[in-house]
């Protein structure tokens, strides 16, 4: 803050404490005009008032809390730009991610500077003590470390404080947030496509809205019976011969037969339609949502958050997940 | 309660009236919403899948209720019974004096209109839309002209403490709620600040906890200057405690604002200085208790008859308690533990429940009588089950959001030895159902307390005059 600013907030603060003082000091002397223990003479509505001493508890408790104030502001930041004489700080307001605050600190470190923010310093206690566990996992193979059990309740606590809140705490998953227990992936369910999906997250290339291109509602309904005859489920035989013709159109992505695109090598995100799971519901109504107005899910990405050492292990918990 | 030498001063009681009758209302409305919002904690069903019932609009809705209906218009009865009493003058306004009476009902039930239908600027205890926010200040600024045209045209020749502490809320209420609530309007029912980012945050918090610091504190020890003293028949402690008191709480509460913000981007200099001040502020707030408590000196063995001296010293303790709690709970580091877990909603509640509720109801005993022509209140056994009702619900909400909270703070922080945190969010949230279950029952023992209060008092309302008469204690 400009130094005017920093005099405003100096002398506001110092003066309050200032004036504390002052006000304590005044009020231990005697000035009301009558003894002490007296009356002070005038009563309100039948009330009077006492003239009695401030209790000397009080009073001291009171000088103490004053002094321990002004210790406090010469040691810590507070009146305005003075830092304190600890150097403390909390934040390092501008760092957005762990990759910044690294260099920071290195940075901090080089010009042999020990005023680390309170952030840094905790990052750097935590990397000193808990780095050598995770690097020594990160050497490990993700499917060796599935099979372990010490490893997997780590990775089954990193995935419960960070992914269960889209993927559930048992990764069973939810409306548009994929089960991460069972067989059917959208991106691919080796251990390399897992930790790719979480450190770099995913984005599905988007499935459009195809009202118009379906020629209205008819087309949309037509095409999601013939979807939900791939599943085996019971339709309308010939609405879904129509919607049949029609869904070359979605061929693209899903492919000729409805198996999705890692069915096809490719990894697009859209989702096999033959096995009856749905990431966006399953009834004829939610299956006529997403081809009318489309679908986008994204999976964020994780690296510059936790780090591909940790990812490495939460890779091998939900690796884990669907190998029975 | 000697009112013979008063009757010569033609007062103005119908305002303090209907605001007495209202307080005890909107203390049974403020309490029922709150105990249902307690019970959906437990049992999410009760939001019966309906929007206006869900807990993220009834909860703004019970903060406003307890605090804007019951304690404020307990304030307004109190403050005007107390200024004109103690000025020996009437009520300086005119027709401003009923405007305040319906204006503030007005704003009350638009408030409990648009915030179950989700109408809110989303600023904690500030919610209401900038219409109602324009009546607000409204009638308040023509609160500030009757009170203190009052204490102008006063017949005594020094101004009596409690309206030093009421004085000093009606102003800096105004001052904050003008400060937080300026916004650019878009629509007539929505808004944005014209405050950004961690300066919205710390006008807010500035306003926050002035709200409780101004309104919930200063307001409330005008209150009890006047009927701790009045009911125990006995003078103020100490007049050169209640300056030096007085005088420091004013100056220090405003400071302390930033301590809701511990660890966040408000900048360090703020952080430390909203620290300092709230610790500094601890012996001020115990000023207050100090000089209550030891008004009852040589009058103690009236707190074995009289219920409703009982309330306001009990109110009193509760007030020590927790002006303890909240300086500690403003240092950094016991912040970090306590912060956003459920020790703040005890501690809330210990002051809200314990301090105003309690200081509130014996204030209300007291006047209710007198307000209608009696000597006493139709029944002090029920005063008496009245009070050990309230004091037992809030025991019980208090200690369950101790443990329920310190809990929290525990589970959130506890680090395995690989670095991991041990505990999921939810594994917290389920070890704390059993205290929201203590926490509803304590609850639904203030509710039932205050239908005791509404029966007590219309009762009272409804009796011949003077046909209660006042039992001397044996």
């Amino acid at each position: 803050m400009s130094s005017f600013w920093s005099i405003w907030v100096s002398v506001l603060t110092l003066g309050t404490l200032v004036g504390c003082f002052l006000l304590l000091r005044m009020c231990l002397k005697n000035f009301a005009g009558v003894e002490e223990g007296e009356s002070m003479g005038h009563t309100f509505d039948g009330i009077e008032e006492l003239n009695n001493p401030l209790p000397k508890w009080w009073s001291t408790f009171f000088l103490i809390t004053i002094i321990w104030g002004f210790g406090y502001l010469l040691l810590y930041p507070g009146l305005g730009n003075w830092e304190g004489l600890l150097g403390w700080k909390s934040s390092n307001q501008g760092i957005l991610n762990i990759e910044e605050s690294k260099a920071k600190t290195a940075e901090y470190l080089k010009e042999g500077s020990n005023v680390l923010v309170e952030y840094d310093r905790e990052v750097r206690r935590a990397d000193e003590k808990y780095g050598p566990i995770f690097e020594a996992y990160a050497a490990r193979d993700i499917k060796e470390l599935a099979a372990d059990e010490e490893a997997l309740k780590v990775g089954q606590r990193l995935f419960l404080q960070n992914c269960s809140q889209c993927h559930g705490s048992d990764a069973r998953g939810t409306t548009g947030f994929p089960d991460l227990a069972d067989k059917d992936w959208l991106y691919g369910g080796s251990p390399e496509a897992i930790k790719q999906s979480i450190m770099d997250g995913r984005k599905a290339n988007g499935m459009m809205a195809w009202e118009s291109a379906l020629g209205g509602e008819a087309g949309v309904k037509e095409v999601a019976a013939y979807v939900l005859s791939l599943s085996g489920r019971e339709v309308d035989a010939d609405v879904a011969a129509k919607g049949k013709a029609k869904f070359a159109m979605c061929s693209a992505c899903h492919g000729q037969d409805g198996q999705g695109s890692l069915a096809m090598g490719i990894p697009l995100g859209a989702p096999n339609l033959t096995d009856n799971i749905w990431l966006y519901g399953g009834s004829p109504r939610a299956v006529e949502a997403s081809i009318k107005n489309g679908r986008a899910g994204v999976m964020p990405a994780w690296s510059n958050i936790l780090g591909e050492e940790k990812i490495h292990v939460i890779s091998a918990y939900v690796y884990s997940l669907s190998q029975d | 309660m000697s009112q013979s030498n008063t009757s010569a001063v033609d007062y103005n009681m119908n305002v303090v009236r209907q605001f007495t009758v209202m307080t005890v209302i909107w203390g049974f409305v403020g309490t029922l919403v709150g105990v249902l919002i307690a019970a959906q904690l437990i049992w999410p069903a009760l939001n019966f899948d309906t929007p206006w019932l869900t807990y993220s609009r009834l909860r703004p809705l019970h903060t406003n209720a307890v605090i804007f209906a019951f304690g404020t218009s307990a304030l307004f009865a109190t403050s005007y019974y107390v200024v004109q009493r103690t000025c020996k003058t009437t009520l300086f306004g005119g027709k401003l004096v009923p405007f305040t009476f319906w204006g503030w009902q007005a704003v009350i039930v638009l408030a409990a209109i648009t915030l179950p239908l989700g109408y809110t600027s989303s600023k904690e205890y500030a919610e209401l839309e900038w219409p109602i926010d324009i009546l607000i200040a409204v009638v308040w600024v023509s609160y500030a002209i009757v009170f203190f045209g009052t204490l102008v045209k006063r017949k005594t020749s020094h101004i009596y403490v409690a309206n030093w502490f009421f004085g000093g809320f009606i102003v800096t209420v105004a001052v904050l709620h003008i400060g937080n609530s300026m916004v650019i309007p878009v629509s007539m029912m929505k808004s944005y600040s014209i405050y950004s980012g961690a300066i919205d945050a710390m006008m807010q918090w500035w306003y926050g906890h002035n709200a409780v610091g101004f309104l919930l504190t200063a307001g409330f020890l005008g209150m009890m200057y006047y009927f701790v003293p009045k009911q125990a028949e006995r003078p103020v402690y100490s007049y050169r405690l209640s300056i030096v008191h007085f005088w420091a709480l004013v100056s220090l509460y405003i400071w302390a604002g930033p301590h809701h913000l511990h660890y966040t981007a408000l900048p360090d200099w703020a952080q430390s200085v909203g620290m300092v001040m709230s610790i500094v502020l601890f012996l001020p707030s115990w000023g207050g208790m100090i000089n209550g408590i030891m008004t009852l000196s040589g009058a103690w063995h009236k707190l074995r008859n009289d219920p409703i001296l009982r309330f306001l010293i009990v109110s009193l303790s509760f007030y020590g308690m927790s002006t303890f709690e909240g300086p500690m709970m403003a240092i950094k580091s016991v912040n970090a533990l306590s912060h956003y877990t459920d020790w703040t909603v005890g501690h809330v509640h210990s002051g809200a429940l314990g301090w105003v509720a309690m200081v509130s109801i014996g204030a209300m005993y007291h006047l209710i009588p007198i307000l209608f022509n009696q000597q006493r209140m139709y029944s002090i056994r029920l005063i008496n089950i009245h009070f050990w009702m309230h004091t037992t619900g809030i025991v019980l909400y208090i200690v369950a959001m101790w443990i329920s909270g310190v809990m929290q703070g525990l589970m959130w922080r506890a680090v395995n030895a690989d670095g991991t945190l041990t505990y999921s969010f939810v594994e917290s949230l389920t070890a704390s159902y059993p205290f929201y279950f203590i926490r509803f029952v304590g609850g639904v023992l203030v509710v039932g307390g205050f239908v005791l209060m509404i029966y007590n008092m219309f009762k009272t309302i409804n009796a011949e005059d003077n046909s209660l008469k006042k039992v001397e204690a044996a």
